[in-house]
């Protein structure tokens, strides 16, 4: 059992992963970590605090403790609305110093595609299809009937002159780092959820719609592609390879898939 | 000890429990129809070919359903009167003119626009358009023929209670036209949004 | 009817088919209990698996201990009591089906369990713990037995549709479980079961059908609720009387009003798409297996979203609020002393049953939505969150000031807090967007909603059992074997919960056959999965001794006292057990609020004042 999971998987970062989160490899990870810092410091401070209360209570008012029951509540009301007043403050603070400007930064700010790498990935049950677009940098047109699970798990019109230099790959996302990456996804079939956790990455694969999303890797590494999203049997091994290289390395990699391209005039299908 | 407030009113809420009842469940169902009219709207705006409507359907008969339901709303109402004022005769009635509106609407909906639609090929798998028009229509039909099962007990074996209780019959029969009132209106609404819009 | 001519009812009116709110009250709870239990065996089979991936399952012990547990029961009912060894029967059921289930090339070949199979004892073990569990436990059971009581009503409003409710709902459960017994088995897309992968999946159909029976049962059971709640209140039973127990029972019964419609309409709708063609779900070109599927196309997947979680997430305030109410009735029972607090509980209980309409949308941040709504949808998450911490505040500070009594329910009432706290607090960085990147569909999001419904709402129901027990059988359950129970189950739910959220944090994502083992990011805490499964097995083993507790209190003969925990509200008005038609003898008067505990009357302390005596109170 075991090494049918890990053939073929290389389990180099390793030291990446841990009891907490994974450690961050994209420019905007610290940004998310920050929120869940501040959120769960938070989190622990009410705990302890109304924690501290409970117990206290509990042990001073315990029956037998021979005192007179007292009414009205707590004497000092504004304790515990102090307590909800700074949780209040607190949550503004987090919505609108963080969680709502870096949303939206995530969302629209979106990298020049001149000065990114652009890949749409195609999901399907259950693998990542990932498509590049070539030298001309344009997707070439596909289409669901020409979709052959063999030979074009994504169905590329090659009568699409955009088509002839597009590069796929089954499972595969090599991207050069410290450069942008824009990616589009869409799905072939059911939905499926596209995350890479080092990157803080996550967004779900809905067929008949493409999402863009981007993200920029600030170190190279080997890491897997997840799919969170329930999608059928094998949705627990729907997993890609995910490699951030340095310029050179993805350059040579991209020229290999290049040349094992069709010639024009070779009859392929 | 009986359950208060069946018949009568209870005097802070002004409400007898049946009646509070059908209030909660039209509720209900402002919400089940509120969904499906956004559902509507959501699946028709995502759309990149609805179809125009008006060239599907049969207007004709859409208008015509459309003013037998507010008669029968009319003759409904009107039963109910004529038990306010203890007239059994006119109820009976007038609460049968409800119920030959009713069916009559059912005939032309299934006569003339079901089964010659489904002749054509047109079913729900056709497209979007078509399901949903089968789906809202159709669910609004089942509301009428439930109505029109209670009605008729209400006009036949239900209505000896009219000997035995008075009074609780008047308040079924308000009941009954509450509800009627709803499902004309969801009717209202349906039809301009998917004959006309 | 006299209280004489009503027993002397055939014994299917008086047991089977009753109208009486007690019968039937006994009936959600039996059935719902049988729910749980059957919710949490499908649910050890998965944590075996996930404990031990491709590993066989020791189905045989399971299916031993079953019946073992069934031949225990039979045997302490004795030949007196034939009607408790009937009970014996759902452990009989339970080991039957695992016995099946062991039976088939498509779910456990050899005892390895298939990755189908897997999917859909998930998808069943959040179902039928959702929707067959708990709803029906804290609103039929509880809801029934109690509210009409606590209120003073004879019955409640709609005695026949309550029959009718409980029945559609049993129907309901009957489907749920028979679909495990279909070709292609159970639904297995998940209890959210999205579409379109929950419209070309097998087993889903006999799920719709029967979700909307079920939600029939809710629409008919909530319009009962809010009927009686208005209407049948006492003389003198203002609003600011009920006991705060009612008042959860009412919002919640609005909830269910408003917010099932709209998964009767998706379930409709999928239905259709999978008996009759449509495409609602489904957009254009979905290809599987290299074909283009039949489909006229045009359908949207996220509509599906929006209106399950439209239900979805008022639904989890369903299963909150009833546990509050019980919580706050034991707190305030045991601490002796008045709630302090009690407007701004009911006015948070409002907030929140309107609020928890807006926020739903927080499940789907990472579907791709736009700035704007998810501006709109963090906000009003955490906005939604003051008034919980409202009730906690109100729960923790009445404890001040009083003379807490350290009795079995109250320990779980206490127990309560701070599990419900945590449960909680880990829903706060879901409802912020940006952090739910990291935590969304990782096992995080299973352990938020674990805290809040296992050492929440099912701890919350066994306070309530323990503390409503004498009244309904009119015998007090046994404390020591009630505090072996609440320890056992308190350490094993904490010890299967907690590494849920550290596995999550690492980035686990749910709804793995594996548990993980092929990812890498999961290694470091794959060990926990283990450690969860014996947590399990520790909740398992320690509900035999309620399970006992309860076959050998029923045996006993001595009967505790009318009134054995000194409480105020109207439900001790009455006989324990209440008598059979009408509830109470006399019709109560009520001159209080309902926790009147240590006040002063002429000069003097009175350790409790049900609200039905009539006394002036000095301030
Ligand atoms: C009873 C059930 C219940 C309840 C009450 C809640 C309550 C809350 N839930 Fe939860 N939730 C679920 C059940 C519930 N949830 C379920 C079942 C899912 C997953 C569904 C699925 O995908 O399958 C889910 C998922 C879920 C998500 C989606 C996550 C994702 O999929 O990415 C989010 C996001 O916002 C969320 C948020 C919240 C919030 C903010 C609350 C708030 O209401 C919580 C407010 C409470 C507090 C803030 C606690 C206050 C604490 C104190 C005052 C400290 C006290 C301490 C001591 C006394 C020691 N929940
Ligand atoms: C109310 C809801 C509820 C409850 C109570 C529980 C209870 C438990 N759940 Fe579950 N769970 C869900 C709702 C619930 N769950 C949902 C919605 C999902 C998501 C499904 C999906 O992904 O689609 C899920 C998923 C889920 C998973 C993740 C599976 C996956 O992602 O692959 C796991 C894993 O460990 C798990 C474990 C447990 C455990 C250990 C308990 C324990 O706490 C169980 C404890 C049980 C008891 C204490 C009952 C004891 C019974 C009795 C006392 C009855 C006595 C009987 C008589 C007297 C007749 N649950
Ligand atoms: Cu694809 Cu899960
Ligand atoms: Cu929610």
């Amino acid at each position: 059992m075991e090494n049918e999971y890990l053939n073929g998987y290389h389990r180099m970062n390793t030291s990446d992963y841990g009891y907490w989160l994974p450690k961050g490899a994209s420019t905007f990870a610290p940004e998310i970590d920050t929120t869940l810092y501040l959120v769960h410091i938070l989190m622990v401070i009410m705990f302890v605090v109304w924690g501290i209360f409970f117990i206290m209570f509990l042990v001073q008012f315990r029956s037998g403790n021979e005192k007179k029951v007292v009414h009205s509540g707590y004497p000092k009301v504004i304790v515990p609305i102090s307590m909800i007043a700074f949780v209040v403050i607190f949550d503004m603070y987090m919505l609108f110093g963080h969680d709502i400007p870096f949303w939206n930064h995530l969302k629209k700010d979106f990298p020049d595609a001149e000065k990114s790498t652009v890949v749409r990935i195609v999901a399907q049950q259950f693998a990542w299809n990932v498509h590049y677009p070539g030298q001309d940098g344009k997707f070439g047109r596909s289409r669901p009937e020409l979709v052959d699970e063999k030979i074009n798990p994504i169905g590329l019109d090659f009568d699409d002159p955009y088509a002839k230099d597009d590069i796929t790959t089954v499972g595969q996302l090599r991207i050069p780092v410290e450069k942008p990456v824009i990616i589009h996804l869409t799905s072939k079939d059911v939905i499926h959820s596209f995350s890479l956790p080092v990157m803080r990455v996550k967004q779900d694969v809905i067929p008949g719609m493409s999402i863009p999303i981007w993200f920029e890797p600030t170190r190279t590494g080997n890491w897997q592609i997840a799919c969170a999203q329930l999608c059928g049997n094998s949705h627990y091994n729907m997993k890609g390879i995910f490699k951030v290289q340095n310029q050179e390395d993805f350059a040579a990699w991209m020229a290999i898939q290049e040349a094992e391209l069709p010639q024009d005039d070779e009859e392929v299908w | 000890m009986e359950i208060p407030f069946t018949v009568s009113e209870r005097p802070d809420t002004g409400l007898t429990n049946p009646k509070f009842g059908i209030w909660l469940f039209l509720a209900s169902e402002v919400m089940l129809f509120g969904s499906l009219f956004s559902s509507y709207i959501i699946l028709r705006t995502g759309s990149l070919d609805w179809p125009v409507q008006s060239d599907e359907l049969n207007i004709t008969i859409g208008a015509v359903n459309t003013a037998i339901l507010i008669a029968s709303s009319l003759t409904m109402v009107l039963s109910w009167t004529a038990l306010k004022e203890k007239q059994f005769k006119r109820f009976k009635l007038f609460i049968g003119l409800t119920i030959l509106f009713a069916v009559l609407f059912l005939v032309l909906k299934i006569w003339l626009e079901y089964i010659p639609k489904i002749h054509h090929g047109h079913i729900l798998s056709t497209n979007t358009f078509f399901a949903m028009y089968y789906l809202m229509t159709g669910l609004h039909a089942l509301h009428i023929l439930g109505g029109v099962v209670v009605m008729i007990f209400f006009w036949g074996p239900g209505s000896k209670m009219w000997q035995t209780n008075p009074d609780q019959f008047v308040n079924r029969i308000e009941v009954v036209g509450l509800y009627w009132h709803f499902v004309d209106l969801v009717w209202i609404f349906l039809f301009p949004t998917l004959y006309l819009l | 009817m006299t209280n004489a001519e009503y027993s002397r009812q055939s014994f299917w009116r008086q047991y089977i088919f009753s109208v009486d709110h007690k019968v039937i009250g006994l009936q959600y709870g039996l059935t719902a209990l049988s729910f749980l239990l059957l919710g949490f065996m499908l649910m050890v089979l998965m944590r075996w698996q996930l404990a031990f991936p491709g590993e066989v399952i020791p189905w045989l012990t399971f299916v031993v201990i079953f019946i073992l547990l069934g031949l225990a029961i039979v045997f302490l009912a004795g030949k007196k009591r034939p009607y408790l060894a009937l009970n014996s029967l759902i452990f009989f059921g339970i080991a039957a089906l695992i016995w099946y289930f062991t039976t088939g090339e498509e779910r456990l070949p050899g005892g390895i369990m298939l990755p189908e199979f897997y999917n859909q004892l998930g998808t069943m073990h959040g179902t039928i713990m959702v929707f067959l569990g708990v709803v029906p436990l804290a609103v039929g059971a509880f809801g029934n037995y109690i509210l009409p009581l606590q209120i003073g009503a004879p019955d409640m409003a709609f005695p026949r549709m309550n029959m009718v409710s409980y029945w559609v709902y049993f129907i309901g459960g009957v489907l749920m479980i028979i679909s495990f017994f279909l070709p292609g088995g159970a639904a297995q897309s998940g209890w959210t079961s999205y579409s379109p992968l929950a419209d070309i999946n097998t087993g889903q159909t006999m799920w719709l059908v029967a979700m909307l029976f079920v939600i029939i049962s809710s629409l008919l059971g909530a319009i009962n609720f809010i009927v009686t709640t208005v209407q049948l209140r006492v003389e003198g039973m203002t609003w600011f009387r009920l006991p705060f127990f009612v008042w959860t029972q009412l919002i919640t019964a609005f909830l269910l009003l408003l917010a099932f419609p709209s998964l009767q309409i998706g379930a409709i709708m999928q239905l259709l798409d999978r008996v009759a063609g449509s495409s609602f779900f489904i957009p254009a070109g979905i290809i599987q297996g290299g074909k283009v599927l039949e489909y006229s196309g045009g359908g949207n997947p996220l509509l599906w979203q929006h209106l399950f979680w439209f239900l979805a997430h008022p639904e989890v305030y369903v299963l909150i609020l009833p546990a509050i109410g019980i919580i706050t009735e034991v707190v305030t029972n045991n601490t002796r002393k008045p709630l302090w607090g009690y407007p701004a509980m009911v006015y948070s209980l409002f907030f929140i049953g309107f609020m928890s309409f807006l926020v739903y949308a927080h499940h789907m941040f990472i579907t791709g939505m736009g700035t704007a709504v998810t501006t709109w949808f963090q906000t009003t998450t955490l906005i939604i969150s003051i008034p919980s911490i409202i009730f906690l505040a109100v729960i923790v500070f009445t404890l001040w000031g009083g003379s807490i009594r350290f009795t079995t329910p109250m320990l779980f009432a206490l127990a309560w807090v701070p599990m419900f706290g945590i449960g909680g607090l880990t829903g706060l960085p879901l409802g912020l967007a940006p952090p739910d990147i990291h935590l969304h569909d990782t096992y995080y999001v299973i352990g938020h909603f674990h805290y809040i419904v296992a050492p929440g709402s099912i701890i919350a129901f066994f306070a309530g059992i323990y503390y409503w027990f004498p009244k309904i059988c009119g015998k007090k359950l046994n404390d020591n074997l009630g505090k072996v129970h609440f320890w056992g189950t308190i350490i094993g739910m904490n010890l299967t919960f907690a590494p849920m959220l550290v596995q999550g944090m690492a980035g686990v994502s749910r709804r793995l056959y594996d548990g993980g083992l092929g990812y890498d990011h999961a290694q470091p805490v794959l060990f926990l999965n283990e450690w969860m499964t014996w947590g399990a097995w520790i909740i398992g083993i320690f509900q035999i001794f309620f399970i006992l507790n309860i076959v050998l209190t029923l045996r006993k003969k001595s009967r505790s006292e009318e009134n054995p925990w000194d409480a105020t509200t109207l439900e001790w008005a009455t006989t324990s057990p209440p008598i059979a038609h009408g509830n109470f003898i006399t019709e109560p008067f009520v001159y209080h609020g309902p926790y009147e505990y240590n006040v002063s009357v002429n000069g003097q302390n009175v350790p409790y004042l049900p609200q039905h005596k009539k006394m002036d109170i000095e301030d």
